[in-house]
């Protein structure tokens, strides 16, 4: 694995946002909206109840920061991927002495620089705005964050050897898949609030830990480490899984002679 | 010059008298599509600075054959090597000692012209890779456009770019897709210069697919004729059209592209 090639290839991300500002408003705008949208139902609801439950429901505004961990990641490799398409630069890159490896790591480090971006503006605004201190959840944020992203890069993997499988036909799913998981992994509820039925399904997926563990932080303070413990176990087997998904997928375009078709299209 | 020949006979063949290294040979290629043969035991040998055209019309097999090589698609049967390695086994190293270009791909048209150029000199592990791209801009007389965003060009201008980018590695195999598609005749005619005279100088090997004749006369040492995914007819340009009874080369095209064969129907003896 070259680190220079994967810095060309980072480079050219970077060219790429400077040259199109609007591509760093989409990283801002909508979670923007998304964070005032949530923070002002956190605010009406506080103000609304005497429980303790207002208090609680600030976990609202960490819980759709570290979503949007997840999803900035699984974006930085899929949009990655599709910027090449788009700008019918995929043959280019595959005819260059580019590694798999190397294409995925450059696109894993653009999904890190966005999360990275966007968490700053979020924190930023959600900390202002709604007296909402990500920081609160101390050291804890690490692992919190390197979990969901690490699972994010896990989806973006998945999503791209998805369209590469089916075609530009198929590019939605580069917005659409963090979406499917999104309803059982417990962003904004607990496990135990899902169906019964549902319940399990919810542990097969490592942001579920993540987001129960960030619950039990911010409402005690302490951290089961066994949460922490099962994402990260979970996450070396869907990195290994979405990884070698991406590559039997791209050796059997090769094979059915479809890389070219899509590269050119 | 050849004509129609067995396996056996191109095998045969092949192994004349060109003593130059082979920098790109396939054996037997065969690449199928649903039942279809895009490639049909295809072999040929292309020795360093050589330039070796490969002709044949629409679905002839070219760019299956260019895909091939480049490793975008895999073979169906047979062997492909590179500065004799095998193809698939040492993609990366021969990647590196190579480089392709295409009309029918782009540069990022987003980015400005020095940019996409920086992003493949870093690729390639271009040493001092500003100078370089400033000597090959002014080779191709292109010096102008390097602050130009690259999606504006017009096709003279991203062919002589994406030509630009093939020679940044300074490669010793280059393959080139038809690389004077859509451009008017003197911006083809300057096109072709560069690359004969950048070939020529650094004794590069160069596959080069065109459906201009004139390209082909100009720019390529010998010639193969592709038809259903079989070699029809190979040798110099000018041996080709002196032995098929053509005017030129685009005849000769034309002939094969419609009967398959070089020489014409032969006349049949009046029944006795």
């Amino acid at each position: 694995m070259s680190i220079r090639i994967i810095s060309a290839l980072v480079l050219r991300y970077l060219f790429l946002y400077t040259r199109t500002p609007m591509r760093l408003v989409e990283l801002v705008f909508w979670p923007l909206v998304d964070l005032v949208v949530w923070g002002n139902v956190t605010v009406f609801i506080q103000k609304n109840s005497n429980t303790e439950f207002g208090s609680f429901i600030l976990f609202f505004l960490g819980a759709m920061i570290l979503w949007d961990v997840l999803f900035r990641a699984q974006q930085g490799v899929a949009i990655s991927f599709l910027e090449d398409v788009w700008t019918r630069n995929l043959l280019n890159v595959f005819v260059a002495p580019v590694r798999t490896v190397e294409y995925l790591s450059a696109t894993f480090f653009v999904g890190f620089l966005r999360i990275l971006i966007t968490c700053v503006v979020m924190g930023f605004v959600s900390w202002i705005g709604y007296s909402f201190n990500i920081f609160q959840l101390h050291w804890w944020l690490v692992p919190f964050f390197l979990n969901l992203m690490v699972f994010g890069w896990s989806l973006g993997m998945i999503s791209t050897a998805l369209i590469l499988r089916w075609g530009q036909a198929a590019e939605s799913l580069a917005w659409a898949v963090p979406f499917f998981i999104q309803p059982v992994v417990a962003v904004f509820y607990r496990v135990e609030d899902m169906p019964a039925w549902s319940q399990p399904f919810a542990w097969l997926f490592p942001a579920t830990p993540i987001f129960e563990g960030m619950r039990e932080v911010m409402k005690t303070g302490t951290m089961n480490w066994s949460h922490l413990w099962l994402a990260a176990g979970l996450n070396v087997i869907y990195l290994t899984l979405a990884g070698w998904l991406f590559v039997w997928v791209l050796n059997m375009t090769r094979k059915r002679g479809l890389l070219t078709k899509f590269a050119t299209q | 010059m050849t004509f129609p020949s067995s396996p056996a006979k191109i095998a045969a063949r092949m192994s004349t008298t060109d003593t130059r290294e082979i920098i790109l040979e396939a054996r037997e290629l065969t690449r199928e599509f649903e039942g279809v043969k895009a490639l049909d035991r295809f072999s040929f040998k292309l020795h360093r600075g050589e330039v070796l055209g490969l002709l044949g019309a629409n679905g002839a097999g070219k760019t299956t054959a260019m895909n091939c090589l480049l490793g975008l698609t895999l073979p169906t049967s047979g062997d492909l090597f590179a500065f004799g390695l095998p193809l698939q086994a040492n993609r990366i190293q021969i990647l590196q000692r190579s480089n392709f270009s295409s009309a029918y791909t782009a540069l990022p048209g987003n980015l400005l012209v020095w940019q996409n150029l920086l992003v493949f000199a870093r690729i390639y592990g271009v040493p001092n890779p500003k100078k370089k791209i400033a000597e090959l801009m002014e080779l191709l007389e292109i010096s102008h456009l390097d602050k130009r965003v690259t999606g504006q060009l017009s096709a003279g201008e991203s062919t002589r770019v994406n030509l630009c980018k093939a020679f940044l590695n300074d490669p010793e195999l280059l393959m080139l897709d038809e690389p004077t598609a859509s451009l008017d005749p003197d911006i083809a005619d300057k096109v072709r210069k560069v690359v004969r005279k950048v070939q020529r100088e650094r004794d590069i090997g160069i596959l080069y697919t065109s459906h201009n004749m004139r390209d082909i006369e100009e720019v390529c040492d010998r010639v193969i004729f592709l038809h259903k995914g079989k070699i029809v007819c190979e040798g110099t340009p000018s041996d080709i059209v002196a032995q098929s009874s053509s005017d030129n080369l685009e005849d000769v095209f034309i002939k094969i592209a419609r009967d398959g064969e070089i020489l014409d129907e032969p006349k049949k003896d009046p029944a006795p």
